[in-house]
């Protein structure tokens, strides 16, 4: 683990490096089209699409819709853009979730050490030992298809590994001298912890965080094409491949938006976290 | 590009295991939905097993043919005492079991008396209750004394819970069903397909077809490419909705509509505010654009109803005119009833096409006049609870497939929470008469009373959308019961 | 080496038993009466209460789980409540179809993955690499279920080649049944063979930077003989670790994929018996499955053991 970046170089430097890698900039535009469209979706669409007009449905793309219209008669661009207001929503709290008690369970786990540490880890390899999207289809099929008991199976999937990366992260920082001497000072565990351990494992938890992000999208779309996720009338990405499915050979392109918008959404955000990870990595800087 | 797909294509059909031989066929692969959860027809209700066993290797005393008429079956003759309560049967000679043991009287009793028995986990046993005595009067022979007079024995003879099973293998049925039919059993390989094979020695005319297999498709969006992919080569009832224009613009297929015992409603609960009022119920019925839900639901192919009554029925009465769709007087009505201002209130819907479907679209409808119905998706185990047990719902769609079952408005404590003593009274009634025109006249008054009341929102009739290879002859266009009698199928040359 | 073994085995059966109180627990909750479900609508009370008592609902519940528990040990799952027959007999016959599905594809994802990741790793900075890690990064973002229609629709309707879904079963020849599992092991291993072959692209450049491989590469020795020889076996750990981790996705991965291709599988079982609620079948399904992950796990340290040498000694 490498310490934070500032010290050896100038804040213009680091913004510049970081938009000279390609990764980065890919990731961050599709990112920011795609988090817009949500944005956009909250107070305008192209269409209504809780209005359901029978009479025009199966539409293929036009100038007036511009993906087509869907077996209700729904606009597809409109569903697909509050598709990703809800797949964006479902993923981010899911990782908020992850975020929120993995990190400090871990930062604990490594202050610690001794049986908390322990704990820790073998309840890590208790969830581990769950296939994630199997108890995922478990807890929402036990408590009631809905988007929020999706969001609290895929969140308690992403505690360990939040926890995880918290907590090797953290190991790698406390041996340091600058740690050894604000100890020496007086300063107690939970203090540093917050001062200095949780500033310099920032980019690794960004990083991860925008992998579980990626995941979390496509564990959404996962449990809504089963019918266990969001529930209609709520558009969502992986709902739409499900109703379009039977609709192959006469409206292709009812499976080919979403299909398209999930994979774009997601290379997106991998590629951001390669970009973020690729920029606070030292040895980056090393390569030519 | 063209070239090649034309070497794949070669290639494909090298390896393809000798399906292109000239003779006509004599096998067949059916797709259905949902898998019998074990082999017995006189030992559950789901459908599914009579749609795999009902006359193909189960036989009744009757048998109910493709209009529904009652046919003689294991039973070659019969006569009626005069008073209506004795029922003397002639049984057909030389029948044998798929394991080879004979039938006879003895096994008609045998089979009777499990199904009205203490211990018989029978789902149709009310169809048993009327029956007194069982008597084998010799192994030719079974004379049926029942307690009162009743108009519908033979047809309920006919249902696949009255087939005739052996003392022998009667317990091992739920895993290895022996019967009598011109099919036996072969192999269930689970979650994936039933197999049957050609039985020798049958009483009546053999099959046509040497082997069918029933394979399970869980739903329309694998039997969509099971059927293009010629794996599967008919579908006799499969809800494929907007999917079947593609079925039907395709000359390979045979796309048959036929009719269901299937009314479809928007369940309501009747004893539930606001559902209460008279005028919030009328309300919800002219707010419903019955067209556009069939177009939506069924792909077009539902016929709309107006009443819970099946529209082939002689006795029907189209009522679809009630109230008819009319946003305006909908709106009125709800400021009517004091809730000018809509209100909420939730629709459960159980796991079916048609109920998911259509519910988006009625949420849709009903969102018009203010009405803001939750969406709530259930699984049938807890739609029977919920819905249909503890009547914990305001309102949900389902499809009451069972014939003639108008008589359900006057059960108490049905799900729907309907008491209305005049109609009650009709059924009543109903239930004394055995005058075929007096009973025509009181079906139409139960039709127009629960279309009155708007007890529940009356949608379509569920139809039954057959898909089947063009040369595929013989299958069943109508489903009177729930069946897929193979025993007249067979394919072109 | 011994003693960090068995440490690992002692973890293992904790988390097991653990995981059993939680499968357990969890599925109590579920709403829904199996027994009604298996009657139907027209039943009465008086038959539900009859087969509760029989499938043996009316028991308390630490009764039940200790039997449970007592049952698994001597692989007597219990009866399913939907097909009537003993859990262990299901199991039986869809295991030959999900355990050949995860070989298959685990062994595609990994013959598709090592080789892309060295010829990745040895073109560092050059098209052949950024090509390749491109085509690998649309496969990680790519949701297998899709992948899976538009597999379909190829090979099957398009093309015919193989069939649509379904499984003939073994009995009917090895032939067909391979062919009914081609389109669905394809599409569980793609994404996964990205996955693996960027990680194995980034363990093996790890590796050259190391010092002993330039200096092996400054003496001039050939950059294939460096990799085959030095690199790769260097690199297995993170690439082991990765494909332990796998084989669980794989697992979770076939409910979905067998859905689509309705294969009879454990997958498709399970999924079947959390909607019917037939919940002997759901707890012994996923115990059986986390006791897989378990094991593979503890392979898993094993062969870290078997390529690292080093670690072996510091045990």
């Amino acid at each position: 683990m490498n310490e934070a970046t500032p010290h050896s170089e100038g804040f213009g430097e680091f913004v510049g490096r970081a938009f000279g890698n390609r990764s980065f900039v890919i990731g961050l535009v599709i990112a920011l089209v795609v988090a817009a469209m949500a944005a956009i979706s909250f107070f305008w669409t192209p269409f209504d699409v809780t209005r359901l007009v029978v009479a025009d449905r199966m539409q293929p793309p036009s100038a007036e819709h511009w993906f087509g219209t869907d077996h209700f008669g729904r606009d597809v661009l409109s569903m697909i853009m509050i598709g990703a207001r809800n797949s964006i929503a479902v993923a981010l709290v899911a990782v908020v979730i992850g975020m929120g008690i993995g990190v400090p369970l871990g930062c604990w786990a490594a202050a610690r050490g001794g049986w908390v540490d322990e704990a820790l880890m073998r309840f890590n390899d208790l969830v581990f030992a769950f296939p994630a999207l199997l108890s995922a289809i478990m807890i929402t099929a036990v408590f009631g298809p809905s988007a929020i008991n999706a969001i609290i199976a895929i969140g308690i999937f992403n505690i360990p590994v939040f926890a995880r990366v918290a907590r090797a992260g953290a190991l790698s920082i406390w041996p340091r001298e600058y740690i050894l001497a604000a100890r020496a000072a007086g300063k107690n565990k939970s203090r540093i912890t917050v001062e200095h351990i949780l500033p310099n494992i920032a980019n690794l938890l960004l990083v991860q965080g925008t992998i579980q992000f990626a995941l979390g999208i496509l564990a959404e779309a996962a449990l809504s094409y089963v019918g266990l996720g969001t529930q209609p009338p709520m558009p969502s990405w992986g709902r739409m491949l499900f109703d379009a499915q039977t609709l192959m050979m006469v409206s292709p392109w009812l499976a080919l938006f979403p299909g398209c918008a999930i994979l774009i959404t997601v290379l997106g955000l991998n590629l951001l976290g390669d970009g973020i990870s690729d920029i606070f990595d030292p040895r980056s800087r090393r390569r030519p | 590009m063209k070239q090649w797909k034309t070497i794949l294509a070669a290639a494909a059909l090298a390896l393809a295991s000798g399906t292109a031989a000239m003779a006509a066929r004599t096998d067949l692969v059916l797709g259905m939905p949902l898998e019998p959860p074990h082999l017995d027809p006189t030992a559950g209700a789901a459908a599914a097993i009579d749609e795999v066993f009902y006359a193909n290797v189960f036989e009744g005393l009757t048998r109910i043919g493709s209009r529904g008429e009652v046919l003689p079956d294991l039973a070659e003759s019969w006569t009626i005492s005069d008073d209506g309560k004795t029922y003397t049967f002639k049984l057909r000679s030389g029948v044998k079991f798929h394991d080879g043991s004979d039938f006879d009287a003895s096994d008609v009793k045998f089979s009777l008396d499990r199904a009205r028995g203490e211990s018989s986990v029978n789902a149709q046993k009310g169809l048993f209750a009327p029956i007194d005595t069982i008597e084998v009067v010799d192994p030719a022979t079974v004379k049926v004394t029942l307690k009162n007079p009743l108009g519908s024995f033979l047809y309920n003879l006919g249902w696949g819970d009255a087939v005739i099973v052996a003392p022998e293998s009667a317990e091992t049925n739920k895993e290895k069903p022996v019967g009598t039919g011109p099919l036996k059993f072969q192999n269930w390989a689970k979650g994936s397909s039933i197999t049957l094979v050609k039985a020798d020695g049958y009483w009546g005319d053999p099959v046509a077809l040497d082997k069918a297999e029933f394979r399970i498709i869980p739903d329309a969006a694998a039997a969509i490419p099971a059927l293009l992919s010629g794996d599967v080569q008919a579908l006799p009832n499969f809800a494929l909705g907007d999917a079947l224009a593609q079925v039907k613009a395709d000359p390979r297929f045979k796309v048959v509509i036929g009719t269901t015992e299937g009314e479809t409603v928007l369940s309501t609960n009747n004893k539930k505010p606001p559902f209460d009022n008279l005028k919030v119920r009328q309300a919800i019925a002219h707010a419903i654009d019955r067209k556009a839900l069939i177009d939506g639901a069924t792909g077009g192919l539902g016929t709309p109803i107006g009443s819970h009554f099946a529209p082939h029925n002689p006795a029907y009465i189209d009522l679809t005119g009630t109230y008819p769709h009319d946003i305006a007087k909908a709106k009125e009505l709800l400021k009517e009833a004091g809730l000018a201002d809509g209100f909420k209130a939730t629709l459960k819907l159980p796991p079916v096409g048609y109920a998911r479907q259509g519910g988006e679209i009625i949420a849709s409808q009903l969102r018009e006049i203010g009405i803001d119905l939750q969406i709530i998706p259930v699984e049938w185990a807890d739609w029977l609870k919920q819905v249909f047990t503890d009547k914990d719902y305001d309102l949900s769609i389902v499809s009451h497939t069972e014939p003639n079952d108008i008589d359900i408005y006057a059960r108490k404590d049905y799900y729907f929470n309907y008491d209305n003593p005049a109609f009650n009274k009709v059924i009543d009634e109903l239930n004394l008469t055995s005058d075929e025109a007096k009973r025509t006249e009181l079906y139409k008054q139960a039709q127009k009373i629960l279309a009155d009341d708007a007890v529940n929102g009356f949608l379509f009739e569920l139809p039954k959308v057959g898909i089947w290879d063009a040369k595929v002859e013989g299958l069943w266009e109508n489903s009177p019961i729930q069946a897929n009698d193979l025993t007249k199928v067979k394919w072109a040359d | 080496m011994t003693i960090y073994l068995l440490k690992r085995l002692l973890i293992g059966i904790a988390t097991l038993i653990v995981a059993s109180l939680v499968v357990f627990l969890m599925l109590e909750v579920v709403p829904g009466d199996p027994a009604r479900l298996m009657l139907g609508m027209n039943t009465s009370d008086a038959q539900v209460d009859l087969l509760r008592e029989q499938m043996g609902l009316n028991q308390p519940l630490i009764l039940r789980y200790l039997d449970w528990i007592r049952g698994l040990l001597r692989l007597d799952f219990g009866k399913s409540y939907t097909y009537s027959v003993p859990v262990i007999d299901l199991i039986r016959e869809r295991l030959v179809v999900s355990f050949p599905l995860a070989v298959i594809s685990l062994t595609l994802s990994t013959l598709i993955a090592i080789p892309v990741g060295l010829f990745a790793a040895a073109r560092r900075g050059k098209a052949g690499d950024t090509a390749a890690m491109a085509v690998a990064q649309v496969g990680v973002a790519m949701p297998n279920f899709w992948f899976a229609l538009l597999l379909v629709y190829v090979f099957a309707v398009w093309l015919r080649l193989v069939p649509a879904g379904g499984f003939p079963g073994w009995g009917n020849g090895i032939w067909p049944a391979l062919k009914a599992l081609i389109l669905p092991a394809l599409a569980l291993a793609l994404p996964q063979a990205a996955i693996l072959a960027r990680v194995t692209r980034a363990a093996l450049i790890e590796v050259l930077n190391e010092d002993y491989i330039r200096t092996a590469r400054a003496k001039g020795m050939p950059m294939r003989a460096v990799l085959w020889r030095h690199a790769l076996r260097n690199a297995m750990i993170p690439v082991l670790t990765i494909m332990g981790l796998q084989f669980a996705f794989l697992l979770a991965g076939t409910i979905i994929i067998e859905n689509v291709f309705y294969l009879p599988g454990l997958g498709r079982l399970v999924f079947q018996a959390i909607i019917q609620r037939d919940l002997i079948v759901v707890e012994s399904v996923v115990m059986l499955l986390v006791a897989a992950v378990v094991l593979v796990n503890l392979i898993v340290d094993l062969s870290y053991a078997l390529v690292d040498p080093r670690l072996r000694a510091r045990q």
